[in-house]
């Protein structure tokens, strides 16, 4: 079924994954560039207002490595991930490993690897890109998505909206 | 509790099925525990350690006045949660929006970009 998700979605697959999907207006191989050069990548994945990503390294083949490092502003924080390529299929579906730099913050976020599985698919030059966080058990997940390094539980989300709206105003 | 505490607290309480279903029958109307166990194909005191880790959290509380002690939903650390969710969503959406604004560029001036891609190119 073809389908075109103009915001970015969140579900949770199972107990230890999570998933964002979103489309692109771009073919495929054009957002496939946008994901695997650094110098394309470090132009968009910046999270918050107010940071910038000062290391982008990205080896994109089988056994390469990559790092991602972004830095405050305001304080000059540092945070990052980095991690191994396991699966790299041009233009089709990247697997790496990710495990959190604490940087300068000075706080964990759960020990463990994460797998990502990244696929791109095309339909009508609307391409959507799947991520698929695999955090290896169901604590390590619930302790990424606490920390706030995961865009949260679109499901719980939905269901919470569905239950404030029934909420009589408090 | 520390307000990360309780968002700790209240996502370890939706991070599972069972509960979730649970909040969206409370969502309805409160209900005693014989009736929350009814959908379900669990136990009484099953469902009862479900009710502690929700009631822990501050998602439920159990009202005194009726002898069946109904349960109800409260509304604050799900607001709560709400919000904190809200926040990382526009966090993703602000990347997937500088990468629209990317592509659209990169899509404009295609002559531009392919000279420099000849070395990449397999």
């Amino acid at each position: 079924m073809p389908m075109t998700l103009e915001k970015a979605q969140v579900t949770l697959p199972s107990d230890r994954e999570v998933q964002v999907a979103r489309s692109f207006k771009a073919p495929r191989t054009l957002v496939y560039r946008a994901f695997t050069e650094p110098k394309l990548v470090r132009q968009w994945l910046l999270g918050p207002p107010g940071w910038t990503m000062p290391v982008c390294e990205m080896d994109v083949r089988v056994g390469g490595a990559y790092r991602w490092r972004w830095r405050s502003n305001e304080d000059g924080t540092e945070f990052g991930f980095n991690g191994v390529f396991r699966e790299v299929e041009p233009g089709k579906r990247l697997v790496h490993t990710e495990s959190y730099d604490p940087g300068t913050t000075g706080q964990g976020m759960g020990d463990g690897e994460a797998t990502i599985t990244v696929t791109f698919t095309e339909d009508g030059g609307v391409t959507t890109v799947t991520s698929l966080m695999d955090f290896g058990s169901k604590e390590s997940r619930d302790a990424a998505v606490a920390t706030g390094m995961t865009d949260g539980m679109e499901q719980s989300y939905q269901l919470l909206e569905r239950v404030l709206a029934q909420q009589p105003a408090s | 509790m520390t307000a990360s505490d309780r968002l700790d607290a209240t996502f370890l309480a939706l991070a599972d099925p069972t509960r979730r279903a649970i909040l969206a029958r409370l969502a309805l109307g409160e209900a005693s525990v014989s009736e929350l166990a009814e959908p379900f194909e669990m136990s009484q005191p099953a469902i009862s350690k479900h009710l502690k880790v929700l009631e822990r959290a501050g998602l439920v509380s159990v009202s005194q006045e009726a002898q069946r002690r109904p349960r109800r939903l409260e509304g604050k650390p799900l607001g709560e949660a709400n919000a904190w969710l809200e926040q990382y969503r526009e966090a993703w959406e602000a990347n997937f929006q500088r990468l629209d604004r990317l592509l659209e560029a990169l899509q404009r001036k295609p002559a531009a970009r392919t000279r420099r891609r000849k070395r990449s190119r397999r």
